[in-house]
């Protein structure tokens, strides 16, 4: 399906569809995941699973034979590693390694820690992240060292909204454009809620938008749950590198997206759902890559 | 005891600007990272003839420690420089998670640690670093004693892979060891044998502790001097043999006594070799303003404190 973005014409590589399909999927196993050991955050790994899906499966130029350094290829950090179970969902569907893993989560022994890590060795992570406000600083590095080595690879990065309370984001972002590190496409995951409620009552975050771009930030809006939209930021997203500013995705998303009684709400932040309640919640996401 | 002498003195830190220097010249993966402090750092020569591998970050340790981290990812070999209070307590969590944990071959740098800063005072007087620094897994804790020993000590590092900690400071000491010599991580240096007590010594206190042998050999004591300029891996060999012989042990450092070197040896003996051991350390203390040698004797880390030491641990001798 080609679209226009910035003047060029974008030939996707699965349709809407498929991609929303994929999504449905993911949400299906971030689920499961999570209820398997009644611990884990299925709130917002539900609403990046949009983004998620469109990036790998559409946007990342990415080999899932895994290498750490990526030569030529783009890198993905994730800042607020909570949302883990988005994540290994995504990179297990597009063969980083064996989906059956995905029922290791959180357990003894297994590569998909809590939260992700390099520390066993799973292929796709490349820093561990979890202590927030750390990952944007993280994926700054990663795409300094790729101008230095004239590598033509982008770096993308996640951060919760949230997690910009943490001050070390407010250095990176004060860092990057001056630094002109224009190969670097950080998203925000704006969906206004965190553990103790919404983002207004615990500590506002106020104006990011007119925030990240005094800062110096090329920013782009989107819906990081229309799986169109989502998709088409990202291509725009990507045509805007290498042109001095690094590129700012505020995404807005619902946590909890896809199942009725989870979206909008913080209280699926950190908790399981029940044996009922995943139930419930899978019938209203179609399995359509079998369930692992 | 075994004459040392030296005809210049230098800080150890431009040591460390030497040995970056040198480092960017014979790996072009080296890269340097500053946080508003570059004169301090004496990474002038590096940025002169590598500006391309430099990066200034600004006064925002956190985000430096996270970039470094970054950098390693399509093989960088990032140094880090400010100082040691602002390398570990600042940015403890940034290094735990970032560099410890994911293993990332980062060299945190840093100067004016201890009380020789002198008068800028407690806030830049970090005394926890080191114990700080070896609690995280994985991280190696390197304090070389002279300008010669931290040249070698940082070209050491970029050969090595994994997270290091690199300890120097501001002061201008006796510059004692030998252009050339060759650096080994984990590997003590004998500084003088001996047979009566050994004294172990990290950092600026290697040299007061030659004051103190020779002292002691005046008394007719003949001390055995070990250079630890790693303090993890710690090279407990070295420290068990010496210790067999002598049947006691003196550690110095530049540090607080909870959490340094002291406690390092302490941990050996206990579970290798139970022998008397004596503390030339910070008693548990934040430090103040003043000049690096008035510091110094407040805070009991001279030669005389070490050979009361070494005189009060040989009565312990069981």
């Amino acid at each position: 399906m080609p679209f226009f973005s910035n003047n060029n014409i974008i030939v996707m590589k699965h349709t809407i569809s498929e991609l929303e399909d994929i999504a449905s999927q993911v949400r299906r196993d971030c689920l499961r995941m999570v209820h398997a050991v009644q611990s884990g955050h299925p709130g917002a790994s539900l609403g990046c699973a949009d983004f998620f899906t469109a990036l790998y499966f559409e946007v990342l130029n990415h080999n899932p034979k895994f290498s750490m350094a990526g030569v030529g290829e783009d890198l993905f950090f994730l800042s607020n590693g909570h949302i883990s179970p988005v994540w290994y969902s995504v990179l297990a569907r597009s063969g980083y390694f064996e989906v059956s893993e995905l029922a290791t989560f959180r357990k003894l022994d297994s590569r998909l820690q809590g939260h992700p890590t390099t520390h066993e060795g799973l292929p796709g992570v490349r820093i561990a992240s979890g202590s927030l406000g750390q990952g944007l600083s993280v994926a700054i590095g990663a795409a300094l060292g790729k101008k230095i080595d004239g590598d033509k690879g982008l770096v993308y990065a996640l951060t919760g909204d949230g997690e910009l309370q943490e001050g070390q984001n407010w250095e990176a972002l004060m860092f990057a454009p001056f630094h002109k590190v224009d190969n670097l496409i950080a998203s925000v995951d704006y969906n206004g809620q965190q553990i103790d409620g919404p983002t207004e009552k615990v500590l506002s975050l106020e104006s990011l938008k007119e925030k990240f771009e005094a800062f110096g930030w090329h920013v782009i809006t989107s819906d990081g749950n229309d799986m169109a939209e989502i998709t088409k930021a990202l291509h725009y997203a990507k045509s805007l590198t290498g042109k001095g500013k690094p590129i700012l995705n505020l995404m807005s998303t619902q946590m909890g997206y896809g199942v009725d009684f989870m979206v909008g709400t913080h209280k699926w932040h950190g908790s399981a759902p029940s044996d009922a309640q995943l139930e419930v919640a899978l019938g209203q996401l179609k399995e359509t890559a079998g369930d692992y | 005891m075994k004459k040392y002498t030296y005809t210049e003195k230098k800080d150890t830190r431009s040591g460390f600007g030497a040995g970056l220097h040198e480092a960017g010249k014979r790996n072009e993966n080296v890269v340097a990272l500053c946080a508003d402090l570059v004169g301090s750092l004496k990474m002038d020569a590096f940025i002169k003839d590598f500006p391309e591998r430099f990066v200034q970050v600004g006064i925002a340790e956190a985000n430096m420690m996270g970039i470094a981290a970054g950098l390693t990812i399509n093989g960088k070999i990032p140094f880090t420089g400010t100082f040691a209070n602002f390398s570990t307590g600042r940015v403890y969590d940034q290094i735990r998670q970032s560099i410890a944990y994911s293993g990332k071959n980062v060299k945190i740098c840093a100067s004016h640690a201890g009380l020789t800063l002198g008068e800028d005072g407690a806030t830049h007087q970090i005394l926890e670093d080191i114990g700080l620094m070896k609690m995280l897994p994985g991280m190696v804790v390197i304090n070389p004693c002279d300008y010669n020993q931290t040249k070698a000590a940082t070209l050491a590092i970029m050969d090595y892979e994994g997270p290091v900690y690199l300890r120097f400071g501001r002061p201008v000491i006796p510059v004692f060891t030998p252009e050339d010599q060759k650096f080994e991580i984990g590997k003590a240096w004998m500084v003088n044998e001996g047979k009566d007590v050994t004294i172990v010594a990290t950092g600026h206190m290697v040299w007061r502790a030659i004051e103190a042998g020779e002292k002691l050999a005046e008394l007719g004591i003949d001390a055995e001097i070990i250079n630890i300029h790693t303090i993890k891996p710690l090279d407990d060999e070295a420290i068990l043999k010496s210790v067999k012989k002598t049947g006691c042990i003196v550690t110095c450092e530049e540090h607080n006594k909870f959490g340094g070197l002291g406690e390092s040896v302490a941990r050996l003996l206990t579970t290798e070799y139970l022998a008397p051991q004596e503390f030339v350390a910070v008693n548990d203390s934040f430090g103040e303003s003043a000049t690096p040698d008035q510091l110094m004797t407040k805070y009991k880390l001279d030669p005389s404190d070490i050979v009361a030491a070494a005189q009060k641990v040989m009565k312990r001798k069981v």
